[in-house]
C-alpha cells in the first residue's frame, strides 16, 4: 500500500450492512482525504449511523471492505481503534463524575504515557473551553458544554480520523457555534480528517469540504457543496435543495419511526 | 510515544510485545476501577441504602431465630451461624443489580465510546466486574460491624480476615458479571429489573445462607450445591467461625467461585459488545 501523502485516509469498498432483510448500507464506496472533513446527510434512517458504526469496529459490516489510517477494518481492529475518535449520537460523557475525571478515563484508556496525561487532560479542556469547569459533575453541565467534553474526549489520543454523529443536534445556535468553531480548529490544528453526520444543511455546507447525500443505504449523490448545488442546474440553488431532489421523496415514510425519534430526541432531553 | 503523534502515519501495525501489552492493560483496568470508585466517592448513597435490607435479616430473623432455635446449628449460636450468610446475602443483593449500570449505558451512548477505544473486551468486563468488590466489600463492613454490635463471636485473625475480603472480592464479582450478562441478553431497564428480583430470593433461599444443608429438603439440596452463592457462604463460615471446617475445603469453595467468575467473564465479553449494535 503507498503511504503518499494524497493516499486516503479512510476508503470503503462496497460496504453492507443488512439487519435481516433489511439492507441499511448498501455497497457504500467513498474516501476521506487526510484533513478533510466529510459530511454524510441524509434522511432518518438513511444509514448514516450504521455507516460509522462499521467504520468504528462497533457493528461487523455483512460484505464489503474499509481501510482506516492503512488499517483493515476486517482484519486490524484494535490498530483500527487506535487511530480513531469517535463522538457519538447520543450521550457518551458520564453524568457521575467531573468533566476531568471523563478525560482521565480516556486517557488511561488510550494508554497515553503517565508523563503526557495531565498535559493531554489539560490541553484538551483548554481547547474546548472548558477549563473552568472541569472539577464539576457532567450532570451539571449545558447541552453544549457535553458535546465539547465529548469531542476533547475523542481527541486526546490525537486520531487520525474522527467520526461525530450528529455533533450539534439539540444545541441552541449560539452552542452550536461554538462547537463548529472547534470543529474548523481541530482540523486546523491537528489535521485531524472528519467524518460527520448532521441533519443541519447550513452546518454541512459550512464544515465539509465534500459531502455524501445518503438515501435508503445508498450514497445518491457526492461532491462538494458547490459542486452538488450547481448539479441542480438552478441559479441559487441551496443544500437543501440538493437533499430535497435526491432524498426528499416519501421522507414521512422513511422517517425511521418510533426507535429513531426517541434515539434522537433523547439527545435532545438531555439538556433540559 | 510517537504512535500518538497524527503526523505519523501507522501503514504497518506497530510490533508489541506482550510486556506492552500486559502494561497497557493494567492501566486500562485501572481507569475501570478508578472510574467506578469516583462514582462511589461522589455519591456513596446506594451503598448505604443497599446495606439497609441485610441489616433486617441480620437483626430481626436472626434475632427471632436465634430465641425460638429451630434451626440446628450446634455448635454455633444461630446468629454467629447467620452472620456469615447475611454478609453472603450483602453482596448478592448489592452486585445483582449492577447490570443497571450497562443499561443505563447502553441508552445513552456511554457504551459505545468504551468499545471504540483499543481496550480489550475482556479487560473492559473484568475491570468492572472487580470493580464491583468496591460495593460488595462496603456491604461487609457494615454487616460486620453489625454483628459485633450484637455480640456476635467471630474470627478475626488476619489471615482468616485477609480470606474474607478476597471471598467477598470473588463474590462479588461472580454475581455482578452473571449480573452484566442479564443485561446484555434483556437491554431493556423493565425487563433486566423483573428478572433482577426473580432471581435474588431464589438464589438466596436455595443456599446454606440462613440454614445449614443438611435441614433442607432432599429436592434443594442439589439445587444449593449448584448455587455459587453456597460456596461464598461455606468459604465465608469457614473462615468467620472459630473451628468450623465447612461443607468443602477451602481451596474448593475458591476455585468455584474463582472458575465461575472466569466463566462467566469470559460469556460477558463476548456479549458486552453486542450492546453497541
Ligand atoms: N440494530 C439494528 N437492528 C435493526 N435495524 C436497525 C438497527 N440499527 C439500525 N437499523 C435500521 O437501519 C436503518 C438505518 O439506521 P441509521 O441509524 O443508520 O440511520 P441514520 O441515517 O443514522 O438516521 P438518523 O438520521 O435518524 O440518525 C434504519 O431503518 C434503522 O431502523
Ligand atoms: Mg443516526
Amino acid at each position: 500500500m503507498s503511504s503518499s501523502s494524497s493516499s486516503p485516509i479512510l476508503r470503503t469498498q462496497e460496504l453492507t450492512r443488512r439487519f435481516g432483510e433489511f439492507t441499511a448500507v448498501d455497497r457504500l464506496t467513498l474516501s476521506v482525504e487526510p484533513g478533510e472533513i466529510f459530511g454524510l446527510i441524509g434522511p432518518n434512517g438513511a444509514g448514516k449511523t450504521t455507516t460509522i458504526k462499521m467504520l468504528t469496529t462497533l457493528l461487523p459490516p455483512t460484505s464489503g471492505e474499509a481501510t482506516i489510517a492503512g488499517y483493515d477494518l476486517r482484519r486490524d481492529p484494535a490498530e483500527v481503534r487506535r487511530s480513531i475518535g469517535y463522538v457519538p449520537q447520543l450521550i457518551s460523557a458520564d453524568a457521575q463524575v467531573s468533566g476531568y475525571e471523563n478525560l482521565w478515563v480516556f486517557a488511561r484508556l488510550y494508554s497515553i504515557p503517565r508523563a503526557e496525561r495531565e498535559v493531554r487532560i489539560r490541553d484538551a479542556l483548554e481547547f474546548m473551553g472548558l477549563s473552568g469547569v472541569a472539577d464539576e459533575l457532567v450532570k451539571n453541565y449545558s447541552g453544549g458544554m457535553i458535546r465539547r467534553l465529548e469531542i476533547a474526549q475523542a481527541l486526546m489520543h490525537r486520531p487520525r480520523v474522527l467520526f461525530l454523529d450528529e455533533p450539534t443536534v439539540g444545541l441552541d445556535p449560539l452552542a452550536r457555534d461554538a462547537v463548529w468553531e472547534q470543529i474548523e480548529r481541530l482540523r486546523g490544528h491537528y489535521g485531524t480528517s472528519l467524518m460527520l453526520t448532521t441533519h443541519y444543511m447550513e452546518e454541512a455546507d459550512r464544515l465539509c469540504e465534500r459531502i455524501a447525500v445518503m438515501h435508503r443505504g445508498k450514497v445518491v449523490a457526492l461532491g462538494t457543496p458547490a459542486a452538488l448545488k450547481a448539479s441542480l442546474g438552478a441559479p441559487n440553488a441551496t443544500l437543501q435543495d440538493v437533499f430535497t431532489k435526491y432524498a426528499g421523496e416519501e421522507v414521512e415514510m422513511a422517517g425511521g419511526g418510533y426507535r429513531e425519534a426517541g434515539r434522537t430526541r433523547r439527545v435532545a432531553v438531555r439538556l433540559e | 510515544m510517537s504512535q500518538f503523534v497524527s503526523s505519523s502515519p501507522p501503514i504497518a501495525p506497530a510490533p508489541r510485545g506482550i510486556g506492552r501489552t500486559i502494561s497497557e492493560g493494567l492501566g486500562q483496568g485501572v481507569a475501570i476501577f478508578g472510574l467506578e470508585a469516583r462514582k462511589l466517592a461522589h455519591d456513596p448513597s446506594e451503598l448505604l441504602f443497599r446495606a439497609v435490607q441485610p441489616a433486617l435479616w441480620l437483626i430481626i430473623f436472626g434475632g427471632v431465630f436465634s430465641s425460638i432455635h429451630v434451626i440446628p446449628t450446634a455448635p454455633y449460636t444461630y446468629l454467629q451461624f447467620l452472620t456469615p450468610g447475611i454478609l453472603a446475602q450483602s453482596v448478592l443483593f448489592i452486585s445483582i443489580f449492577y447490570g443497571i449500570a450497562s443499561i443505563r449505558e447502553r441508552e445513552l451512548g456511554i457504551i459505545t465510546k468504551f468499545l471504540v477505544s483499543p481496550t480489550p473486551r475482556v479487560i473492559l468486563v473484568g475491570a468492572r466486574g472487580l470493580s464491583a468488590s468496591m460495593r460488595g466489600l462496603s456491604q461487609a463492613l457494615i454487616v460486620i460491624l453489625l454483628a459485633l454490635g450484637l455480640g456476635v463471636a467471630l474470627n478475626f485473625d488476619p489471615l482468616a480476615l485477609a480470606g474474607v475480603v478476597v471471598a467477598i472480592i470473588l463474590g462479588a464479582a461472580l454475581f455482578s458479571t452473571l449480573s452484566m450478562i442479564i443485561a446484555s441478553i434483556v437491554k431493556t431497564q423493565e425487563r433486566f429489573l423483573g428478572i433482577g428480583q426473580l432471581l435474588t430470593m431464589p438464589l438466596f433461599f436455595a443456599s446454606s445462607a440462613i440454614y445449614p444443608l443438611s435441614v433442607m429438603p432432599a429436592w434443594l439440596r442439589p439445587i444449593a450445591l449448584a448455587n455459587p452463592l453456597t460456596y461464598l457462604v461455606d468459604a465465608l463460615r469457614t473462615l468467620m467461625l472459630p473451628g468450623e471446617t465447612g461443607l468443602y475445603p477451602l481451596w474448593v469453595d475458591f476455585a468455584v467461585l474463582l472458575g465461575v467468575t472466569v466463566l462467566l467473564t469470559v460469556v460477558e465479553s463476548r456479549l458486552y459488545p453486542r450492546m453497541a449494535q
